[in-house]
């Protein structure tokens, strides 16, 4: 049920990664004060925007979870949240090698997105204790969509503060990295985004389809059991 | 749903002073932090941004306290099954349960803020007192409502002592940094030059926020 397209999905993602990765290191100019370091830019911020967007998401289909009591945009939805706390632990790992290598140290509490990361990061940590404390699937799928929602409209929130606490003591342009990309870099940026994206979506759709094949293996075997039952 | 709201937090107030199970345990908490503060610090007193982070994170640790208490008395007698039969909306039962834990909350900082002033504080707490009295106010709504809806999320889990601190400090983050900021200037020894409006818009926005988000979702929790 979810693995409609799945092939095509798959190969365009890895054409898509090649690519971004070819232009990375062949096409985009070396950064002029920070030399080849810079490129972990291609992998980290691209990997922030997906993980963000993927706790956002998350918190939607748990919203459409609650609307409708469909418990698959439940598992949607945690498979969302799960992928993007992976994320998170690469974008903490990459941006902490950034750091070091740029500022010398490897982390550095007066970068409002790092910071705010790390936050957002620990609060959807909880997600699993919370949902594997609950035995009752339906509860259990309700009370995670709940958590999901005030996570996701946190986010936003929880950015906000951290960004006018430092800009109190640090005055600082609101993007540095964005704004002004010449423009091989923008177009290299642009399609690893692209990428991260896709392979995202793909793992996605991947998870979901180990999920559901699991769960009809699991009442394939409940009725075989029960006809077995029956006949001795 | 105002009456419903109003009979079960008077039942909650009532069963506090009659058992005072939670303000008297989180006061003394805030208490004996405040002491381990100065030790862990080496510091007889304190002024500016240390004495503010140190007021802040006590006080929201003394909240986690009250969070997991909050449901305590429904679980363990059975009372909540009583309050989810009953005809009435669960937006009544949030209210009733954020306005109970507000008053806990104003309860013990009656005591901890002067408290605090008393042992670790450099500066005379006197001259600061309404515009302190302000973010109290707007950073206890703020826990008020995540704390109820923290712990209608936890009632229900196996591992509650754990879920509920995990789960509430990280989200607090943005009220300790809106609050700590704003208190910080106040606490200095010279009065400096106070941001106070924009930390206030911020504590207010997150409560706007919090408010409306767990009046829509708390219908889904605390069912069956």
């Amino acid at each position: 049920m979810y693995s409609k397209g799945f092939r095509s999905l798959a190969l365009a993602t890895v054409v898509t990664l090649a690519t971004a990765l070819t232009l990375v290191f062949f096409y985009a100019p070396l950064d002029a004060d920070q030399g080849f370091i810079q490129k972990i830019f291609y992998v980290h911020v691209p990997m922030a925007i997906v993980a963000l967007g993927g706790f956002v998401a998350g918190g939607v289909m748990a919203i459409r979870h609650l609307r409708s009591g469909d418990p698959s945009w439940d598992v949607r939805s945690y498979v969302a949240i799960h992928l993007s706390i992976i994320l998170g632990v690469g974008v903490l790992a990459t941006g902490a090698i950034w750091a070091k290598a740029s500022w010398g140290h490897w982390w550095v509490w007066d970068e409002p997105v790092l910071v705010s990361f790390l936050v957002v990061f620990l609060l959807y940590c909880v997600y699993y204790p919370l949902r594997f404390s609950i035995e009752d699937p339906g509860r259990q799928a309700r009370y995670s969509s709940v958590f999901a929602i005030a996570a996701g409209a946190f986010v936003p929130l929880n950015f906000i503060a951290v960004r006018l606490a430092e800009a109190y003591t640090h005055p600082r342009v609101l993007s540095q990295t964005g704004g002004s990309l010449p423009g091989e870099m923008r177009l290299t940026f642009l399609v690893s985004l692209l990428a991260m994206t896709l392979l995202f979506v793909t793992l996605w759709k991947l998870e979901l389809t180990a999920k559901h094949a699991a769960m009809q293996l699991r009442r394939l075997k409940r009725r075989l059991a029960e006809r077995e039952v029956v006949t001795t | 749903m105002i009456a419903a709201a109003g009979a079960i937090l008077r039942k909650d107030l009532r069963l506090e002073l009659r058992t005072k199970e939670s303000v008297p345990a989180m006061t003394l908490f805030t208490l004996t932090v405040y002491v381990l503060f100065h030790f862990g610090l080496d510091r007889d007193s304190l002024d500016g941004e240390l004495a503010a982070g140190v007021l802040w994170v006590t006080l929201l640790l003394a909240a986690v306290i009250g969070v997991s208490r909050l449901f305590a008395a429904e679980r363990e007698q059975g009372g909540i099954d009583g309050l989810l039969l009953a005809p009435v909306d669960r937006t009544a039962l949030f209210v009733a349960k954020a306005a109970a834990l507000f008053l806990f909350l104003a309860a013990v900082e009656v005591v901890a803020v002067p408290a605090f002033g008393l042992l670790l504080l450099g500066p005379e707490l006197g001259g600061a007192l309404p515009e302190l009295i302000a973010v109290l106010a707007l950073a206890d709504l703020g826990i008020a409502t995540v704390g109820a809806l923290v712990a209608a999320l936890a009632a229900e889990t196996n591992a509650r002592e754990l879920i509920v601190p995990l789960l509430l400090l990280p989200l607090m983050v943005p009220v300790l940094i809106a609050s700590a900021q704003a208190t910080e200037p106040l606490l200095r020894q010279d009065q400096g030059p106070e941001d106070l409006a924009r930390w206030l818009g911020v504590l207010t926005l997150y409560d706007v926020v919090f408010v409306l988000l767990s009046v829509a979702v708390f219908d889904y929790l605390l069912e069956d």
